[in-house]
């Protein structure tokens, strides 16, 4: 990010409104019917990036509103009970927030196993209201699929922290 | 001065209470739609404007991004075909051998079954209509499996119609607009499908968990399954059609039934889409409920108290009914039990046993009339 640019407000469409569509974009692209020797491609929680990176950039306003949006999307795009991922992604915004103060000045390790961590709750809590809602268990190794597929995805939560985190004076 | 110490750094508190407000919002926010939503349901409103709006979007994005992924799998199919044409001609030849054997055991079979119909005069089900349709988007994770299809409501689809491969059952349509359909996958966790196994006729209901082997539930009798075992579509319950291949079962590392499913033997790119209709749609529910009292019997006071007469049992079934098919009427004569005296009697109507069996037929007339056996009408 160059300086000049970094002195002045950041607007809300280059942190949250081009990631939001870029994360939609990689959700409808991985959606595709594709199927080669047997296997399909790995179907990530893209979504799951930005819950993390938004909660660790700044407090907003906006974010929570913008994952809400994200994640009624996700829903009606993968067909699953709506708002099921909504209410996921804003746990997992929520852990992150919470545990905003302990991750500063932390190392990207440290910061992937918060991420890693705050993606687990939130998909254990998928798991506790799906069981809810359907009145059966989700096979735990899709679940784990998923999970391995989304935490993968941390160094795209790294870059949008990198390009971000400093980028509005008054938040240094 | 500091760019830490400046003036504006105060703004984080407020920001930050704000941020969680804006949190606990869209929480509640999202928990209400959550638990305001049914999209299982067999209600074709539950699925909503929204859904359907986006799904006609979605099917021809959906249609063209997927284009590319067809066209590599055609390429690659024809690569495959052009290599391997020599061995996959023994492969076919060997198996026609073999499937000239079947199909004149299945010529003999259907000609066997026509004929067993046509004497037992049983109605059969119609055939079913269906329809085409290219699945455009696909979701595979552990709390959705649906597929988008660009068939809909203009062809006829509705919620509930069963979705099949070439190979075998894929799932049910859960919603439908113009020009999309979506399909629940039988693997979905919300998925759930009545299936018997072939071998023994056991039933049980296909439980979906989000994984590529659904699990068998509600299995009923003594060894009702073995690993290898197939399994159809039961028909219980009306929503899908008897008979459908649905899978093998094999025994899961949980140590519970699991099924491979027919319809993952290859990549599900056409789908047929069956025009079913349960019986509770082609039904009047209305009048079904509805259970009219008989009108008063003139004498039907006395049949209750004075002991009844006995009554000549009729001599053919074709006097009490119209004229039936002479063989269908013989051959439900001798499978019927025998009618009697009672059974003419309108006063009272059938009644079955406190365990729920049919009362026994009687042999002799009573002085008062019993009640009439369910079973008796042929």
């Amino acid at each position: 990010m160059s300086g000049s640019r970094g002195m002045r407000g950041l607007e809300p469409w280059r942190w949250l409104g081009v990631p939001m569509l870029q994360a939609l974009a990689a959700t409808v692209l991985f959606g595709i019917p594709l199927r080669a020797f047997g296997l399909q491609l790995p179907e990530p929680v893209f979504p799951m990036v930005l819950a993390f990176a938004w909660a660790v950039i700044r407090p907003s306003i906006l974010a929570p509103f913008a994952i809400l949006v994200l994640g009624l999307l996700l829903d009606i795009f993968w067909g699953g009970p709506l708002g099921l991922w909504a209410l996921c992604l804003l746990i997992a915004y929520g852990v992150a927030f919470t545990g905003r103060s302990m991750m500063a000045g932390q190392n990207r390790l440290i910061l992937w196993a918060w991420y890693a961590l705050a993606t687990a709750i939130a998909m254990g809590a998928g798991y506790l209201f799906v069981m809810l809602d359907s009145r059966a268990s989700p096979g735990l190794v899709p679940m784990a699929w998923q999970f391995l597929a989304t935490i993968v995805l941390y160094p795209f939560a790294q870059r949008l922290i990198d390009l971000f985190e400093d980028a509005d004076v008054r938040f240094r | 001065m500091s760019l830490r110490d400046n003036p504006l750094g105060e703004l984080k508190v407020p920001l930050a209470w704000g941020a969680a407000i804006a949190l606990i919002v869209a929480v509640v926010a999202a928990s209400a739609i959550l638990l305001s939503d049914r999209r299982e349901t067999f209600k074709a409103e539950a699925y909503g404007a929204t859904r359907r709006a986006s799904d006609t979007v979605l099917a021809p994005v959906g249609d063209v991004l997927a284009a590319p992924g067809r066209w590599t799998g055609a390429g690659v199919d024809s690569v495959r075909d052009y290599f391997g044409a020599a061995s996959e001609n023994r492969e076919l030849k060997a198996e026609l051998k073999e499937m000239r054997q079947w199909r004149d055991v299945a010529i003999a079979l259907r000609t066997e079954n026509a004929r067993y119909r046509t004497l037992l005069g049983l109605k059969t089900d119609p055939p079913i209509p269906m329809v085409a349709a290219r699945i455009v988007t696909d979701s595979r994770g552990p709390f959705a499996d649906t597929r988008l299809a660009n068939t809909g409501r203009e062809h006829g689809v509705k919620v509930g119609n069963p979705v099949m491969s070439e190979n075998g059952l894929v799932g049910r349509v859960i919603g439908v607009t113009d020009g999309a359909s979506r399909v629940l996958l039988l693997t979905d966790i919300a998925s759930r499908t009545p299936v018997m196994i072939v071998r023994t006729n056991a039933r049980a209901i296909l439980t979906g968990d989000g994984g590529p082997n659904p699990r068998l539930d509600y299995l009923r009798g003594h060894d009702p399954i073995r690993e290898g075992d197939q399994l159809l579509t039961s028909g219980d319950g009306g929503v899908v059609p008897r008979g459908l291949p649905v899978g093998v079962a094999v025994k899961g590392l949980d140590g519970r039934w699991r099924v491979v499913l027919a319809s993952d033997r290859a990549p599900i790119d056409f789908v047929r889409i069956l025009l079913f209709q349960d019986f509770t749609q082609l039904v009047n529910t209305k009048e079904l409920a509805e259970t009219p009292t008989p009108p008063p019997t003139p004498g039907g006071a006395a049949v209750e108290t004075a002991p009844a007469k006995p009554v000549q049992p009729p001599t053919t079934p074709a006097s009490a009914t119209p004229k039936p098919d002479v063989i269908g009427a013989a051959i439900a004569k001798s499978i019927a039990p025998t009618p009697k005296p009672a059974a003419a009697s309108p006063a009272k109507p059938a009644t079955a046993k406190p365990d729920g069996k049919p009362a026994a037929p009687q042999a002799k007339p009573k002085p008062k009339a019993p009640p009439p056996a369910a079973g008796a009408t042929p």
